[in-house]
Formats: C-alpha cells, structure tokens, sequence
C-alpha cells in the first residue's frame, strides 16, 4: 500500500594509526581513560590540527570504491554544538567540498542505490556516568579519532536491502583496509533516515533514527517504523519530522527530538586547514594500491564454477575470500571442494564458537593437506571432519594422522580377517544378508567399527560381498 | 641595550646573564607599578640565566638570542608559564607546552621574563578590555597604550627588553607601537607559526615583533620563521634570510611608494596628516618616488574585518566552557548546560561577549552568505585592489592610526569610533600581507605618532631594509621613555 523510501548515513571508524589531526594513538578506546591525548585533542588554547594523510588517503581510496567523483579540491569545515565529548565544542568534519560525490553501489537485485557523499570527520570523546554521583566524566581517548561518514540518496526500498547495503559496505571497507567495520566494536554505526508515500507521490515526510549500532537493530527499526508510519498514515494523521532513537530492549524506537530542536551548526571553513588539493596522480596512485573489491571477487568465484550461494559467501567476508585464495593457488583438486568446506563445517565450527577464521590457528596449509589426504584417500571423508577441530587448533593433519594412526586400512589381509571375524561372529546377521543384499550395510557398519572408522569402505564392501559369494 | 649589544655582551663574557635577567626583572617590576604592562612576572627566568651562564662557562655554543630578556603577550602559551590571554575565563590555565615562536625564541637562548598585559583574547585596541586591569602609555600614562598588544608595547618603550612579541589580528601589534614610538612588525600570514598562539581570529591572527630596532627586529625574525609541521597555514619553503637583508640597502633609490589615497586624508588629525607629509618628504630625500594610489574597496575595509573576526572568535572561543580547563562557575548540581552558560557569562568580559554574539549571528544558518559570505567576497576584492598597485609600487603606506594615542576612557562609550579607528591596520591582515609601523615623529603634545608601510606577501625582508634605512636615518628613532 505505501511504498518504503529509505537513505543511510553510515560512519566508519578509520583504521589509522594516529588520529585525524593529531599524533595521538587511534587505537586506545581501550586504554585507561585520558591517556591518549595532547594540546590538540583537548582543544587546549593555541593547539592547532594537522590533517593525518593516511585518512585522506583511505577516504578516497573508499569513495573510489563507491564510484565517487573524487574532486580536486577538498575542504575541512567546522559544525558547532556544544557537548562536552567535544573539547571544542565543533567538530571537524566537511561540508560542502566533501571528499567524494555521487556514487553508486549494486544490490542482488540489480537495483542501483546512489551514494550523495563520502566525507572525512573527527570523532568525539566518551562520556562516562558513575552511578550515585552528581556529574559524568570525559575521556577523550576516541576524540579526534578519523571518521569516514557516507550517506546515500533515499533509494533504499526495504529493510532487507538496507541490511545488504550494509553489508557490502562492511565487505568493501574490509576488503580495503580502511576499518575494520565492525558494529560489534563501534567502528560501524548508521542512521536511518525513512518515510513512506503512496506510489507515483511525492516523497513523504522522512523520520531519523540515529545510533544504531547492528545491522539488526537497523532492520528492525526500519520495520517498526515502517508500521509505524503506516498506521499513523492510514489514521489520516501526519508524520512528524523528528529524530528517533531505538531502544534494543523494547524493540522500539523512542522520540529523541522534533525538529524544533535542532542545532544550528554554523558551519564555516576551518581557517587552520587550507584546503588539499587532490592531484590526478595521486588518484592515479591509490588507484594503483587498491585491493580487489567483493564483487570482483565474486566474479571470479563464479568463473571458477563454485555454487553461486557459496561464492557470494565467500567473497563477502575478507579474510574468509583471503583464506579460499590461497588454498586455491596450491590446491589442485575443484574449487568448489575448498568452497565447501569453508562454508559448511569450518563456517559451522567458527559459528558454534562464535568465531573468527582469522582468530583461529587454521592456516591454509593444513586445510589444502587435510583435503589432499581425502582425495588420495589416505583418510575418508568422516576422519577428516574427526580431526577438523584440532586442525582448526594448529596441529598439520598429515602428523595427526600418522601419529594417531588414522590412514585408511586399504591391505586387503587385513580387511579380510576383519571382515571374517564379523562374520563368524554375526550368523543371523549373515542369513539376513543372504536373504537381502541391500542389509549388508550393516554388516560393513561393524567392520567399520571394528576398524575404528579405518578401513576403506569401498574395500570392505567388496571384501564382504567376495566372502560371503 | 640592544639585543645585538646583550648577545655580544654576554658572549664576550662581559655581563652575565644572571645580572642583566635581574636587572630585567627589576625594571619590569617597575614599569608594572607605573603602568601594568604586565599579567605574570616570571622571577624563575633568573634560574634560566643562571644555566645560560654555567652553559657559558662550559664554552657551549650559544643561540642567535643568548641572554637576551624578552616579553611574550600572555595569548601565547609558555610551558609552565601562566597564560591567560587576558581572559579570567583562564586565570589559572599553565600551558603544557610552548608556542612554537616561544620554543624558537628560547633555543636561541632568549629568556622569557613576562608575559605581557593585553585586552582579554586579543579584542581590544586599547589595551581597557583586559580582565587583568588597563594598561597605560609610559608617554602620558593618562592615555592608553594602544592594544591588543598594550603590554608588550609598553615593555618595550620602557626598556624593560629590546623586543617583545605580540599579536596581530586587525592592528594590534602595530597601533600600540604607533601609540608607544616603537616598531610595530606584522609578518605576511604563515610566516610565523601561529601554534601555542591562542587564537581569536584565525585566519587574520598572526604573530609581529615590537622593536626599538630594525635589526633587533631581523634578529628576531631570523630565530622564529621557518616552516613550523604543527601549524598547517605555516609558509613552506620560506628562507627569508632577515639577519642578513635587513642593512644590505642604503637608500632608497628607485623604489616607488604609493600612498593610498583613501586614507590619506580626512578622518586623520592634523598631526598625524603632518608627521605623513613629513614621512613623504623624508623617503623622497632618500631616493624614493612617492606618487598616491587608489585602492578603492579599502572602505569596506572595517565593514569586512568586524564580520571576520567575530565570527571566527566565536567558534574559536567555544571551547572555553568550564568543562575541561579553563575556570568554572556553578555546581555539579546546576548540570551541564547551565555551568557553561553561567562560565561564559559570567567569566568573558563584555566585549567579548559582544564579539560572540556578532560573530555567532553572521554564522547561523540562512545569514551566512548576507554576512560571513560577504564579508569573505570583499576581502577578496580589497586583495585584488592591493596586488594591482603592488603591480606598481614597492610599497604602500597610511597613517598607522588616523590620531595619537587617546585619553583612558574616552572612547569607551563609543565602540564604533573605536572600530573606525582600525581602518589602516585590518587591510593587511584582511589581505595577509606583512606590514609596519615605523614611528615617524610626535604630535604637538609631544605624542608620538607611526606610519604604515605594506609590502607585496613574502617581501618581509624588504619592510624591514625599509626601517633600517629610515632608522639609519634619524635622530632619535624610537627611543627609549624615561621612566
Ligand atoms: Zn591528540
């Protein structure tokens, strides 16, 4: 009945090691409050800021990515709000010489959502509020750290194309190097900016839900709002523009404030920093250093003929795409094996662990041996998830399998005597072979575990049927 | 003394340092008692004499500026050293680290004795808007220094140091020199780092140099400027060798002065309208060609400079909240909002509060382009106006102010006439160009009076040959008052 109109604004924490515009360690959110800082970062009289390089760098290695224009000129400016997060009571950020505009990035479903900016910022400082005290305290260790903010066109038209924009976004700054993206450590956040209109109508009045730090806070707060709006529309009343917060608890999102109380920013150029200006050569150069993005490598998965689902998992996650590489230059057996593997009992046992591929031991290595020892049938496919774990832990699986004598019994002797010896030992098991070939799995169950899992089953089924001939 | 005289002495061992620092010390405890130049007297500059000394007789190499007593306006942070820009807001604000000019100035082996008096954050051109009480004219002490840079000024045409530094934002280095009879230097933006420096209008804000000399003036130049990292409007690649320039001329031969005429004539007072005609003849005497020019958008000169400055004073100025340093007023209890209300309203001076509210006004939202906007079209134009005579001219030059340093309190309930009074010196910083202002001769009254000289960007050296050869000129060129 209406149609969802959705634009995001996502930051993105840099993965710089210095600040923005200072010399101060970014990495120490960590770190006992107030230790990393300096005249510039606690705004202290006379400090000046310098523009880290490497920010700038990343910022428009990104906005690349997303097919921004990248313009030859870029520019800081200062938005004002007094907090006290923020020594200076402005933030640095840009304005309206950001560094890179009119972008695109593809859905699955073909749809293209446009991308209005990307520009570069400071972060703030955190507040912290001990309990039974009458005032809060300021750690300044994350002001100043560099912030990429992008922000799209209202084309987004579902909360489930929200959720995959997000999650490109994530795979291609991963992919990039330029942060770590991640929700879960505040290194990603977004805002939501939603309304609703009746088909071929002009846009409605759009609601902001600020703060949201999971991609699933941000599909269920789009779904809240969109029945939210929807009643209110249907009761013939109207939408408010207001900025809305989203209480995870109550799955809800909460009034923050109505227009009315907007601030005025005030921007204004910094007059501490002129304005850089962005050479075709040094286009041409991070151009060079960039690393392959998602949907290349997608395309490339694809070409190799793996399974379209596993491939778009794959190539989505960066080290995931890193670890299938390199198996698959040394591995000379199908691609899709490896895919295989990586998606269904290694994704499986990171999952249960709540784990990461590259938090583990598992080292591309062992898993290109682990599968070798398969397709040379020097261990079956179950031994092989047997000792996964421990492969995942480190240990080489060609030494687990010597140590703990794990290679298939493919001597026909000494199938033969085990295969015997059940016999003898199971005579109505036998009649009923006899009677049914197809039950002789049970028979070739017991060799099997007689064997302790061993034995080459094919061999052992040829072995039983030549017996009991 | 001279600082050339002091290094030489020092060096050839003929003055300790310890004695010439206490000496220092001892007069600026005078010429605070007369005429409150000063917001902090640092008695610890005398330990730094004494390792200036123990450094001497180890046979160290010693700086360009060895032993030489300097004065720093106290909006440029000194380590350890109180710095209150002349603000209550930061009445107990110790920075943590030096100005860049403040560390070049002590590697060279100058001693900071004092931080100087000034209106409070550089807002002020008589030095009555300090927080730390009005500083007076050692030439009539019923009169004002001039300011911002009221302090340094009057510590320098006392003798307390041979040069003191300043700021200038719209004049204020040079109308207090053209108040006091001394030397008034502001450099073109960028040349000296602006970093540790507290910043009221950032992009008009630069440091100067009050002198009694030109070539203590050079001394000075040659310590601070170079490219400073931490100040990213800092000029690359400047090597200005002053030291070296500065008497390299004797005359002034084929150099072509004009003199602008929209500010060369009513609106100044007869003396100063004399000393300029005067000034006239003298450069003419030296060789030069002295033809009037019009600059035509200097008018909106002022109209541009009262929209620049405030509106970047009150952003730079929003830090100071009462949250992180800087004093506070009001409770825990009382909350956030109302302890920054209350700090800033109760610890800015008025003229401060009144510079905000301009300033936070010409940058709200739907007013930007009517004001800020405007105001940043017209500097434009005033540049272009500037570069099309410096097609012509070696140099340009008004009246540093168009009368002699006025009575305490007589221009208080005026603030536009005082505004006004601003309309030689905003031009240079409007257009980021070094200026001077050299103290040509004295009123009726025995007041002395100071003539402006700009120079194209990046031709610092030439304005200070220029001094020299005037200097090297006259009789009695910026002497010392008798205190
Ligand atoms: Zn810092």
């Amino acid at each position: 009945m209406y149609e969802t109109v959705i634009g995001l604004e996502v930051h993105l924490a840099l993965s710089t090691n210095s600040k923005m515009f200072c010399s101060c360690p970014a990495e120490s959110q960590k770190n006992e409050a107030n230790t990393a800082s300096c005249p510039v970062c606690l705004g202290l009289p006379g400090s000046l800021p310098t523009i880290n390089e490497h920010a700038v760098e990343k910022g428009i290695m990104f906005s690349l990515a997303l097919d921004c224009q990248v313009p030859k000129r870029t520019q800081f400016h200062r938005k004002h709000y007094y907090y006290p997060d923020q020594p200076k009571n402005y933030q640095i950020s840009q304005y309206d010489h950001p560094v890179g505009e009119h972008g695109k990035l593809s859905l699955s479903n073909g749809r293209q959502i446009g991308i209005t900016r990307c520009h570069l910022e400071e972060d703030a400082g955190r507040l912290v509020h001990p309990s039974y005290v009458d005032y809060s305290l300021v750690d300044v260790n994350r002001a100043g750290t560099a912030l990429i903010e992008m922000v799209t066109e209202p084309e987004i038209e579902s909360s489930d194309e929200a959720r995959e924009f997000l999650r490109k976004i994530r795979a291609i700054a991963q992919a990039l190097g330029i942060s770590d993206a991640n929700p879960e450590e505040g290194k990603m956040r977004a805002d939501v900016n939603i309304s609703l209109r009746k088909a071929g109508e002009e846009l409605g009045t759009k609601v902001e839900i600020k703060n949201l730090n999971s991609f699933k806070s941000v599909q269920r707060s789009i779904e809240f709002e969109i029945k939210r709006q929807t009643r209110i529309l249907e009761d013939g009343g109207k939408i408010r523009q207001d900025t809305m917060g989203w209480d995870d608890g109550g799955q809800k999102t909460y009034l923050m404030r109505t227009k009315e109380g907007e601030a005025d920013y005030s921007y204004m150029p910094e007059p501490d920093l002129p304005p850089l200006i962005i050479s075709q050569e040094q286009i041409k150069q991070i151009k060079a250093k960039t690393p392959e993005l998602p949907d290349s490598k997608l395309a490339r998965y694809l070409e190799l003929k793996i399974k379209e689902q596993d491939a778009k998992q794959i190539a989505i996650d960066l080290h995931i795409s890193k670890f299938f590489d390199e198996v698959s230059t040394s591995y000379s057996g199908n691609s899709q094996t490896i895919a295989n593997w990586l998606t269904g009992d290694i994704a499986g046992y990171l999952n249960n662990n709540q784990l990461k591929i590259q938090e583990t031991k598992l080292s591309p290595q062992n898993l290109r041996k682990l599968l070798e020892l398969i397709d040379s049938k020097t261990i079956s496919g179950k031994v092989a998830k047997d000792i996964l774990e421990d492969v995942i832990n480190g240990h080489d699986p060609a030494k687990l399998v010597e140590e703990r004598a794990l290679g298939q019994i493919s001597d026909n002797s000494a199938i033969i005597a085990i295969a015997q010896k059940v016999i003898d030992d199971n005579p109505e098991l036998v009649e009923r072979v006899r009677a049914n070939p197809k039950a002789i799995n049970a028979l070739l169950g017991l060799v099997m575990r007689e064997s302790k899992g061993k034995a080459n089953p094919e061999l052992v089924r040829k072995t039983l049927q030549d017996i009991l001939a | 003394m001279t600082a050339h005289e002091i290094v030489s002495k020092i060096k050839s061992k003929k003055l300790s340092a310890e004695e010439l620092i206490s000496q220092a010390l001892k007069k600026a405890k005078i010429v605070q008692e007369k005429y409150n130049a000063f917001i902090t007297i640092d008695d610890k500059a005398i330990n730094k004499a004494k390792e200036l000394d123990t450094k001497i007789s180890n046979g160290e190499e010693l700086g360009l500026l060895a032993g030489v007593p300097v004065v720093v306006k106290d909006n440029i942070c000194s380590k350890d050293l109180r710095t209150t820009a002349g603000s209550k807001i930061l009445e107990t604000f110790i920075p943590p680290y030096n100005a860049t000019v403040v560390e070049r100035l002590e590697a060279a082996g100058a001693i900071v004795i004092a931080k100087a008096n000034m209106d409070e954050f550089g807002m002020g051109s008589s030095n009555e808007n300090s927080a730390y009480g009005i500083a007076k004219n050692p030439w009539d002490s019923s009169r004002v220094p001039g300011g911002s840079s009221g302090g340094s000024a009057i510590a320098v045409a006392t003798g307390v140091v041979p040069f003191a530094l300043g700021t200038d934002t719209g004049g204020s280095v040079r109308q207090p020199a053209s108040f006091t009879g001394t030397i008034g230097f502001k450099p073109t933006y960028g040349q000296l780092s602006r970093f540790g420096v507290v910043a009221y209008a950032s992009s008009l804000d630069q440091v100067g140099v009050i002198a009694r000399s030109s070539q203590d003036l050079a001394l000075a130049m040659e310590a601070m400027s170079s490219h400073d990292k931490n100040d990213s409007t800092s000029i690359k690649n400047t090597n200005l060798e002053f030291l070296k320039s500065v008497a390299s001329k004797k005359d002034l031969t084929s150099i072509k002065i004009g003199l602008i005429k929209e500010l060369c004539n009513e609106g100044n007072s007869d003396d100063v309208l004399g000393i300029l005609q005067e000034t006239q003849k003298q450069l003419e005497g030296l060789g030069a060609s002295v033809e009037t020019v019009s600059l035509e958008n200097v008018r909106y000169g002022i109209a541009s400079y009262y929209l620049v400055a405030p509106a970047e004073a009150s952003s730079n100025l929003a830090r100071y909240d009462g949250m992180i340093y800087s004093n506070r007023v009001g409770e825990n209890s009382e909350g956030q909002i109302d302890i920054m209300m209350k700090t800033r309203g109760e610890l800015f001076g008025p003229e401060v509060r009144k510079r905000i509210l301009m300033g936070s006004y010409a940058l709200s939202a739907g007013y930007y382009d009517a004001f800020y906007g405007k105001a940043l079209k017209v500097r434009k134009l005033i540049a272009n106006d500037f570069a099309r005579a410096f097609e012509s001219y070696d140099f340009l030059m008004t009246p540093t102010t168009p009368s002699v340093a006025y009575k305490i309190g007589e221009k208080t309930d005026d603030p536009l006439a005082m505004y006004l009074d601003d309309i030689d010196t905003v031009l240079a910083n409007l257009v980021g160009i070094p200026a001077i202002s050299l103290p040509m001769g004295q009123s009726k009254d025995n007041l002395p009076i100071g003539i402006q000289f700009f120079a194209p960007a990046l031709k610092d050296e030439t304005l200070l040959q220029l001094s020299n050869i005037i200097e090297q000129n006259s009789t009695n060129f910026a002497p010392i008052v008798k205190i």
